[in-house]
């Protein structure tokens, strides 16, 4: 049977309907997943138990993409294929980007959107022909989804993406569209220094001003946030785009130059060395000295020992960038360094003692450390994302804004079924599945209504579209996800989607417009006041809408095989108790409906025995029944 | 008869409730609903009510509430682990049908 997660009190999902949800990191250098499992933020591992997914992805000539430690792999074999650190074009046109000269890749300005707009988002010139950022993006999107729902054994209702905070809109929006291309959707993009806030659960603490101290393997980044209220405002962002950890790395290997006697070396041999020094350098982190050991391509030996303080020695104006960087930060913000109230470290690189000490002494606190500094942010993000799927209680978190009225849908019968409930926060986003009321029904028309009540008619009708293209199927086969999202501003989107064509259709509205808040209080109180009836009324609509499907099934059936296989009296028979339940179904008796459906599955038992038979002896000898036919 | 938990399950859900910070214990329950008739609850637990009978289990406390005891009485709660995906199984002595995937069975 399927595996269980334990929920929140008065939370467990539906069969089928968990609110799967995820949080990714989206970065530089590497990408990674996680999710809230049984209350914990925790990341998913791949197949080897790996977090990091590498953010490289390569275009192989045989048409197939790898991304990860594959395409990683054959980097410098096929550096013009290969794409890493596709981030920084994000939203990005080629005169954004600057200087390329110094890049592997073709690029190719895209065309303008339009004659004296601002030109479109640069592309690259690949095996597989001219892709954009968003396309590469999507790929690593892709294989986080893939991951996740492997692991999680469902499909994902959202995701929520981080992006750093200096990101425009331009590049939110890229960041977006590479989302809805990987097939996610997105709950909200957050900011990568608010989602690791999170992650320490500051979010909860006092209010105050906080700095992230972001220092990864090629970027740098330090956001000065605001919180109050529970929101985070970013006050100031300042950083060094080419600062990370490969400039450390970049350090030991001339230092290994210089000192070791090598020169001259063939790439192999660079690629060795700089492998060797990251190691050392990340074995410094643990102990006071390492030994550097290498055999290179032409057979000379290197064999050097680096210690601590000669490494701390030779980085020392990398971690004095980061503090100038820092110092701008502050003073964007108008603040001193006293004001700050806590300091968070992100980022593989903040795990260096030296670092550390620095930016502990800088603000004169320790930092916060104790979580994994790679992680921290899709933690944070996925803690955000459990909580807009609809897992957490809302007095967990600080109610931002609600939706006043239920969301839901028309379903057979004029009957609502409500997908998003009232008094969820927003943004909030929920899926659930349909599916087709007649055989070979090949359209859908999907009506959005917002209220509390049962019936259709005594709700208010929000907007109504039409999902076409349903592939021909016996009724209740077909499978149509509907999804709601409400998203930060309050505007409603409903998409529909058949599952196995993948046909789409979808419409925005905005559910709160035009009602006051009286018109919402009335709403509220009829529905309270009409509980009953509207109970009584949905069991007899649900009657009704199953008495109605029942006489279209035995009249399909009386027309196929009503004459080969019934005599005359026996066909009046069943026509007779048709007549009768037409009769009283749009009466509002229940029991009379009951009585004329039982009595219609009582005279019709015998044709339905029949036309068992009759398809059996079909299957099993088909040319006879056609000779007997004829 | 009783709830019981498997040593490995009571040994996660001890993780869980130290991690989560608060709770007395887990919440197993039953509701009507689903594509096979019933489905399984699974909570934690922040207070004890009154119709609740209480079962502890290698140290875990487990909250049934009376109406939901009958369906799964006997039941033995297990952790493991497919593929990538991990989670919670109910070992159900009283189902006697479920659907496909066992997230909603029939007694």
């Amino acid at each position: 049977m399927a595996l269980l997660q334990i929920a929140e009190p008065g939370l467990s999902a539906a069969p089928h309907e968990h609110r799967l949800a995820v949080g990714i990191d989206l970065g530089t250098t590497n990408s990674l997943v996680a999710t809230v499992r049984n209350g914990i933020s925790t990341v998913l591992n791949d197949i080897e138990g790996c977090a990091l997914l590498p953010s490289v992805v390569r275009y192989a000539p045989d048409g197939s993409v790898q991304v990860g430690y594959a395409a990683q792999a054959v980097q410098s074999d096929d550096p013009q294929n290969t794409i890493v650190s596709v981030k920084r074009f994000m939203g990005r046109s080629l005169k954004d980007v600057g200087e390329v000269g110094n890049l592997p890749y073709r690029f190719v300005d895209a065309p303008s959107t339009g004659s004296g707009q601002a030109p479109g988002m640069l592309q690259l010139r690949t095996v597989a022909g001219a892709k954009s950022p968003v396309e590469v993006s999507a790929e690593i999107l892709k294989v986080l989804r893939e991951r996740a729902e492997l692991s999680l054994g469902g499909e994902l209702v959202g995701a929520v993406i981080t992006v750093p905070a200096y990101f425009d809109d331009a590049q939110r929006q890229a960041t977006k569209d590479a989302a809805r291309l990987a097939g996610l959707n997105v709950l909200r993009l957050l900011n990568e220094p608010t989602a690791a806030a999170i992650a320490y659960g500051l979010d909860n603490a006092a209010e105050g001003v906080y700095a992230v101290f972001d220092l990864g393997g090629g970027t740098f980044d330090i956001s000065i946030l605001r919180l109050s209220k529970g929101v985070f405002e970013v006050l100031a962002t300042n950083g060094d785009s080419a600062l990370g950890g490969d400039d450390f790395d970049r350090r030991i290997y001339c230092w290994i130059l210089e000192n070791g006697g090598v020169s001259a070396l063939s790439a192999h041999d660079t690629r060795l060395l700089l492998t060797n020094a990251r190691s050392a350098k990340e074995q410094l982190t643990e102990y006071p000295q390492t030994q550097i050991t290498a055999v290179l391509g032409g057979g000379d030996l290197v064999d050097m020992t680096l210690k601590r303080e000669v490494f701390y020695e030779m980085t020392q104006n990398l971690v004095a960038r980061t503090l100038q960087a820092t110092r701008r930060a502050l003073r964007d913000a108008k603040l001193k360094v006293e004001d700050i109230k806590g300091v968070v470290m992100v980022g593989g690189s903040t795990r260096m003692p030296q670092v550390q000490h620095a930016v502990g002494e800088f603000f004169g606190q320790a930092p916060l450390n104790n979580l994994d500094p790679d992680k921290v942010v899709a933690l944070g993000a996925a803690i955000q994302a459990n909580v807009l799927a609809g897992n957490r209680t809302a007095d967990d978190w600080l109610l931002l804004d609600v939706i006043p009225l239920s969301l839901g849908i028309e379903t057979m019968g004029g009957l609502v079924e409500k997908i998003i409930p009232r008094n969820s926060t927003i943004p909030s986003a929920r899926a659930q599945e349909f599916t087709t009321y007649k055989d070979g029904q090949t359209a859908m028309s999907i009506h959005v209504v917002q209220g509390e009540r049962e019936l259709v008619s005594d709700c208010r009708s929000l907007a109504k579209f039409e999902l076409r293209g349903i592939p021909a199927m016996v009724a209740g086969s077909a499978r149509i996800r509907v999804t709601f999202q409400v998203d930060a501003d309050g505007l409603l989107s409903v998409s529909a989607r058949e599952m196995a064509s993948g046909t789409e259709a979808s419409i925005v509205v905005k559910p709160s417009y035009g009602l006051s808040d009286e018109e919402i209080t009335r709403m509220l109180q009829d529905s309270a006041r009409h509980a009953r009836d509207d109970m009584v009324a949905r069991a007899l609509r649900e009657l009704q809408t199953e008495a109605a499907q029942l006489l279209d099934a035995v009249e399909n059936a009386l027309q196929e095989d009503g004459d080969a296989l019934l005599d005359e009296i026996a066909q009046a028979r069943i026509r007779g108790s048709m007549d009768a339940l037409r009769a009283v179904l749009q009466e509002e008796d229940q029991q009379a409906i009951k009585r004329a459906v039982e009595a219609l599955n009582s005279a019709s038992t015998e044709f339905a025995q029949l036309r068992m038979d009759k398809s059996v002896k079909h299957a099993l000898a088909g040319h006879k029944l056609s000779e007997l036919e004829d | 008869m009783a709830i019981s938990l498997t040593e490995n399950a009571a040994k996660h859900v001890q993780n869980f409730l130290a991690k989560r910070g608060k709770g007395v214990g887990l919440r197993l329950g039953v509701r009507t609903s689903g594509c096979s008739g019933m489905a399984y609850k699974l909570e934690f637990a922040d207070a004890v009510d009154s119709e609740d009978l209480k079962f502890v289990s290698n140290g875990v406390t487990v909250l049934v509430d009376q109406h939901s005891l009958p369906y799964i009485d006997g039941m033995e709660l297990d952790y493991t682990r497919e593929g990538l995906n991990e989670g919670f199984k109910f070992n159900n002595p009283n189902v006697k049908d479920a659907c496909g995937c066992g997230e909603s069975f029939k007694v």
